[in-house]
Formats: structure tokens, sequence, C-alpha cells
């Protein structure tokens, strides 16, 4: 292992770093490989963060900033790390006039997070989306698969209790 | 190529095909505005939509600048549906930008006050944005400010910094309506790999990049009556500062911009073409014992400080091909609170010494820890021909009708060779002139060197240089050409024993500090400005022909490369690292 990849070590481990070594030579070389760089840098470190950014400009000889660009264009990547579970409410019209924004609120306020972002322990990502077509179950909050229709904020713990 | 036969306006039009609509307009004389395209370099992302115009045949209105021309086809510019169009587009396009024109760096250069003068508008009918307070505007770096409230997301300052400079510090980052122009991680300027030279500054259309003003310091120091305050100008100011106040680009105007700066209560004013006479004289001694003693080969020139910082970034295993030479800009300083203190007699600790630069990245290089051997800050501050500009008019002075003054002794005397510097190839013919005579003993049979001169991207000569033979050289300017030498000389290839590079496409006249708008047309008019100095009006056009300078080794040098020299006028690099590269291939 070279020793550019100590500060790599401090986010993972040394297996996924081989892996990700791995999908680089695999690309290196070839026109268009950044896009695929990261499509499996991604699905293998789960988030692609600075220190991954910079190795992956570096060896693939690329601008950072390039690679910054692509990061942040596409919605697919991202650059914090993602919960074990994925908290969805919907603000669509219908989930938002029967109190989609309340419990949104309940829920970045419950998790000490804001929209987009995850739990210090990893455990939750909050998101929010536009209309599930549930709009009779509103307000709904998806938690990873599971739909939960009609959610009033103070049912909000109660739920989350479910997951761990 | 086949010509394509159209009609714009009514007018037949003919244009070769591959053209798009604006460039067959612009050639039949037809104006259609425009705002995000910088046709110099083919940077036409079609963002704006300002250059609307109405094809017949097609279902909505078409951006002239990326549609190409086709067989008869007819397009109208000015049409009741174009003209609407185009209002609202400039209307979205102010509403969402600060309403600070009355006192934007960019008032009266600005492209976005042109199209909006152009579209006719009258009224904004749309709220405009809020933007926060703060947050918003990177002062990190000494050299540039970026402001992204203004920015309109035409993305030139990402292609000169991608594809001209290839330093690629800016990227567009996100999508949609949240698209920022940023380095990697929106880290600050001053934390990237920006190597400070302002080309960014510009291509921009508004004022969402300029550089860092420092005129209110100077006008403090101005203001003590304890400091002596003493300035110097780069050669590529006399040239471009007079278009300032709207005189047309190559107007020389040494006389003037002395008796102004006199005007504005600078205690002498002095020369910084002084000390590129005196860098000759080092960097041309330098060479020779290079070649005679096997230094390392090719040696570089180091004026440029925008150069110098790519190189420590980009190629720091290269640093010894540099020259140890400060640049004109740093040796004036040294020398002015050492030298010209003990023969004025003055504590330097009480001098304040300005410099009027082309130039942003000199702003950073006066800042570098090193540049202090005086024992002071050696340069206290750096202004660009715009902020020198905007200080004259502050001042009150009438520069168009000043009459010309002279330089102040013992620093003002320069020669031809020094005020070349400011054009690309400049600095190489004035050196080439005095190793020729150092060397012969005689002069070079005609002093004009002219492979060096002019815009090619990478020039080369070979100069039979009496003892040393064949001497082959090579010009660089702007980083991407400058990046062809220095992956050359890694390859071992070349065989160049002396190589001028300057980071600003054109040379220092057309630095990130000079007037705006800079394009070739005016980067051809500065150099013959300087060209013509050289040729008509300096009496001595070889360095080692400066008096002031020669007495300067007598009393107080003693010699080339002495003791002194290394001291006051040599430096060292810094290894930046390469941490993030740049890309031939993707």
């Amino acid at each position: 292992m070279k020793a550019e990849d100590n500060e790599l070590l401090k986010e993972f481990t040394s297996g996924q770093i081989d892996k990700l070594n791995k999908i680089i030579s695999k690309h290196k070389g070839k026109p268009g490989s950044l896009i695929p760089v990261l499509e499996e840098a991604q699905v293998c470190l789960e988030y692609l963060p600075l220190s991954v950014q910079k190795k992956i400009a570096k060896d693939l000889n690329l601008p950072l900033s390039r690679v910054y660009g692509v990061v942040t264009f596409y919605s697919f990547f991202t650059m914090t790390p993602r919960g074990k579970h994925t908290v969805r409410v919907c603000l669509g019209t219908a989930c938002y006039v029967r109190g989609g924004k309340a419990l949104s609120e309940t829920l970045q306020k419950e998790f000490g997070i804001r929209e987009g972002e995850t739990t210090p322990d990893r455990m939750f990502t909050l998101e929010t989306i536009r209309c599930l077509g549930a709009c009779g179950l509103g307000p709904v909050v998806v938690v990873d698969e599971d739909v939960h229709g009609r959610v009033k904020p103070s049912k909000v713990k109660e739920i989350l209790a479910q997951y761990s | 190529m086949s010509t394509i036969n159209l009609t714009i306006d009514n007018r037949k039009v003919t244009a070769e095909a591959g053209t798009t609509i604006l460039e067959a307009a612009r050639s039949a004389g037809i104006k259609i505005p425009t705002l995000c395209a910088w046709t110099e370099r083919n940077h036409t992302p079609g963002a704006c939509r300002v250059c609307m115009t109405e094809v017949e045949g097609q279902r909505s209105l078409i951006a002239a600048c990326v549609f190409p021309v086709t067989e008869g086809m007819v397009v109208h510019t000015n049409t009741e549906k174009v003209r609407k169009a185009r209002k609202m587009v400039v209307e979205l396009l102010l509403a969402n930008h600060p309403q600070e024109c009355n006192f934007c760096v960019r008032n009266g250069s600005c492209e976005l006050q042109k199209v909006a003068e152009f579209a006719g508008l009258k009224e904004v009918r749309f709220d405009y944005t809020q933007f926060p307070k703060e947050g918003m505007i990177d002062r990190s770096s000494p050299s540039i400010v970026r402001d992204s409230r203004k920015c309109i997301e035409c993305h030139r300052c990402v292609t000169v910094c991608d594809e001209v400079q290839t330093v690629s510090v800016l990227t567009p980052a996100n999508r949609g309506s949240k698209v920022k122009v940023v380095p990697a991680f929106d880290l600050p300027l001053v934390e990237s790999n920006c190597i400070a030279c302002g080309q960014c500054i510009m291509v921009c259309p508004v004022g969402a990049l300029y550089e860092k003003d420092d005129v209110d310091l100077v006008w403090k120091a101005l203001q003590d009556p304890k400091k002596h305050v003493i300035v110097q100008e780069a050669p590529a100011i006399r040239a471009a500062l007079g278009e300032e106040f709207g005189m047309p680009p190559g107007s020389l105007v040494t006389g003037k911009m002395i008796a102004a700066l006199r005007r504005l209560g600078f205690d002498k004013v002095f020369d910084t073409n002084f000390t590129a006479d005196l860098t000759i004289i080092e960097e041309g001694n330098e060479l020779l014992k290079r070649v005679k003693e096997g230094g390392t080969l090719p040696m570089i020139t180091s004026c440029s400080p925008g150069w110098i910082k790519f190189c420590e970034h980009f190629y720091p295993e290269l640093l010894p091909h540099l020259s140890t030479c400060k640049s004109p800009q740093q040796m004036f300083g040294a020398l002015a609170k050492t030298y010209y203190a003990e023969t004025a007699g003055i504590d330097p600790k009480d001098i304040v010494s300005v410099s009027i630069m082309p130039c942003t990245a000199k702003k950073f290089e006066a800042q570098r820890p090193e540049m202090n051997s005086s024992g002071y800050q050696d340069v206290d501050y750096v202004l660009t021909t715009r902020e020198l500009g905007r200080m004259i008019h502050e001042g009150g002075i009438d520069f168009v009708n000043l009459p010309d003054e002279d330089y102040d002794a013992p620093m003002g005397e320069y020669t031809g060779a020094a005020t070349i510097f400011g054009a690309t190839g400049g600095v190489m013919e004035a050196a080439l002139r005095t190793v020729y005579a150092v060397v012969t003993g005689e002069n070079l049979p005609s002093l004009d060197i002219t492979p060096v001169r002019g815009l090619e991207g990478v020039k080369e000569a070979t100069v039979k240089v009496g003892s040393l033979g064949d001497v082959k050289i090579a010009v660089a300017h702007g980083l991407g050409n400058a990046r062809k030498l220095m992956d050359l000389i890694k390859e071992g290839k070349g065989g160049y024993a002396f190589i001028e590079v300057m980071c600003c496409p054109g040379g220092c006249i057309a630095g990130g500090g000079e007037p705006i708008p800079t394009n070739n047309e005016i980067r051809v008019l500065r150099s013959s400005a300087l060209y013509k100095d050289d040729g008509k009006v300096q009496k001595n056009r070889q360095s080692h022909e400066n008096e002031s300078v020669k007495k300067l080794y007598e009393k107080f040098l003693k010699e080339p490369l002495g003791h002194k020299s290394h001291k006051l006028l040599h430096t060292k690099y810094t290894k930046r690292g390469t941490e993030l590269p740049h890309t031939k291939d993707e």
C-alpha cells in the first residue's frame, strides 16, 4: 500500500482501499474513465469524501476540480456517509398540507441534523421527497422500503424504534 | 470548405459551412448581443440566452452562438418576439444580480450593463434576489477576490483557467439553480493551486472576479507625513494606463504616468525598468556561469510570479532550472530599502515601497515570506494598472492633458532592453543583447531579435553567440504553452540553453492587472508601444549601457553574482506539491 493511502485509512479499511486501487487500475488510461471509477468507488466505499476524490484525481491524472465538478453534478454521488437506514419524508402537496412539514421538522430535531444529512452514529439519513403517489395515506414517511402512513409527529419516536 | 447562403435580417449573407449564426451575422456587420460567449477562445456554452434569434421554420427561438448556419436559412435578429425574449432574459439575469452597479469595480466596463442597454431595458419587473450578507465573497487570496453573488455562470473563467493556463482550479459545481463556480470542495482560493495570474478577471464579463484592492492602504501611506513613499512601475503600465482614461490602446504614456504619480503625492517616482536592466546583468551572468560550469540547463526566466508559482505546484522537479534571480519588482524592493535608503540617508523603516504592476500575482509575490532581504518587507504594496487608474480618477487628475515628466534618480534610468520585458519574448531579447555583448565584446549585428516577438504560443530561435557557438532558445507565454516546454525538458528533449516563460498570454501587457478589455488586437497594440519605446524613444537599447546600473555596481553591489547580489537579488523556490494534477487525457 502506498503512503498516500494513509489519509484514506482514517475512513476506510485496507480491504476497501485495495478494491479502490483495483477499480482505478481497471479503468485507468481509457477515455471517459472518471464516471465509471466514481460509480464503482461509491459502491465499494459508500461515499466519496475529499480523500477519495484526491486519490482518484491523482491516479487518473485529472484536476481535482473536475472530479469535484462531476461528483457534485450527479445526484447519485454523495460526499458524506449514508446511514444504515434512509428516512424519507414526503413533502408533496397532499402530505405537505396534512402535516409533512411538521414531520420533517420533528425528524430534524430528533436526529439533530438537517435534510440530506446523516446522524453522527450513521444510523439514519434524512431526505425529503416529492409525492410517492400515496396521497391517501398522507403524511407519509418511508423508512428504507417500509411506508408509514398518517404519521403524527408524536408517533415518530415509536416508528424509529423499530429500526436499529 | 463549402459556402452557405442564408438571409439575416432580409440581407443575403454567405458564410462557411460549420460557422454559427453569430459568426455569420458578425462578419456581415449585424450585431447580436452576447454575454457568455468568448469567441476568441471558441467558448460558446449557449448558457446566457442573450443571443436569441428567430429562425424561420424553427419552433422556438435559437441561440445564435451555438446554432450552425444551413443553406437557405432565414434569420431575424430584431423581431418583436426576439426583443421581448431578450429583455426577459436580461431582466431575469439582473433580478438575480446584486444591485451594486454604482460602486462595482466593473462599473463602466461591465458586459451585463452593456447588454441591458442593448436590450433597451427600462425596468426589472421581478423581485431582486436578496443575497446573504456573508459567505459569498472569497477574499482569502492576496491577489484575487471572488464574488459569487455577481457570477452569471458564463464559465469563461473556468475555460481560461483550465484550457489556457492549464491550472484547472475553477470548476462549475452542483447543477441546476445551485450551480456555482468554485475551486474544488469550495475551498478558499488561497488553499487551492491558484497561481494568482488573474486571467479569470480578464475574461469575467461582470464584477464576480477582481483584484484585491490595496488603493486605500496606499492613500493612507501617502497621507502619513512620517513616511517616505516611493513608487516603481512595470514596463507594461506605460503601454496600457492611457486606456483607463479613454486613450486608444497602444498609447505610450510614460511621461504622463510619472506626472500623475507625482501629483498623487509619491515622494520619488522610480522605475521597475531600472531593475529590469539589473536583472539582465545578473541573469545574463548566471546563464554564462551555468554554461561554463556545467550548471542546470536550460535556464528558465523567473520574472513572472504566476509562472513561478505554477512551476512550484506542477513541476517542482524542474525548480533547479529556474534562474535564481528575483523578479525586477523584488530586486527593486530589496534595493529601495538598502541602496536607496543609504544613498538618500533615509531610515528604511520609514520607506514605503509601492509598485504598480500589470499583474495580480505580483501582490502574492510581494508577500512571499522570503521577500524581506532588506530586513523589511521589500515591497509594501502592489497596485494593478486598473487600481492606479482608479486612484488617478479619485485624485481628480486630468490624465490625458498632463505634461510629460521624467523619472527621479538614482533608480529611474532605463534602456530599451528593459522596457520590452513587458511583452512576450522581451526578456529573452534583452538577455541575448547583453549576453552576446559580454561574450563577444561586440553588439549583435541587429538588436532586433524578431523571431522571439509576436503572439505565437511557443517561439524558438538559434543564435550564434561567439565562442559559445549556437545557442538554442525558446519562449513561451500562457502556461498551457509553458507546459509543452516543461514536458519536453522532463523528457530530456529540446536541447535549449535558455527559456523565457511569461505566465499570461502575450506577456505582462496582457497581465491580470491590465485594463479591461484585453484581446489579441489590444495585445499587439500594447506590445508595439513597448517596441516603439525600445526602438525609437530610448537612446540606449542594451541593459549593460544603463549608467545608473553601472553606478549601482560601482558604489554598492561591486560585481554581478557577488556577495551582495546573492543576498539581495537572488532567491529560492518552494516545492508546493502536485496533489492536484492536470491532465492531457479525458
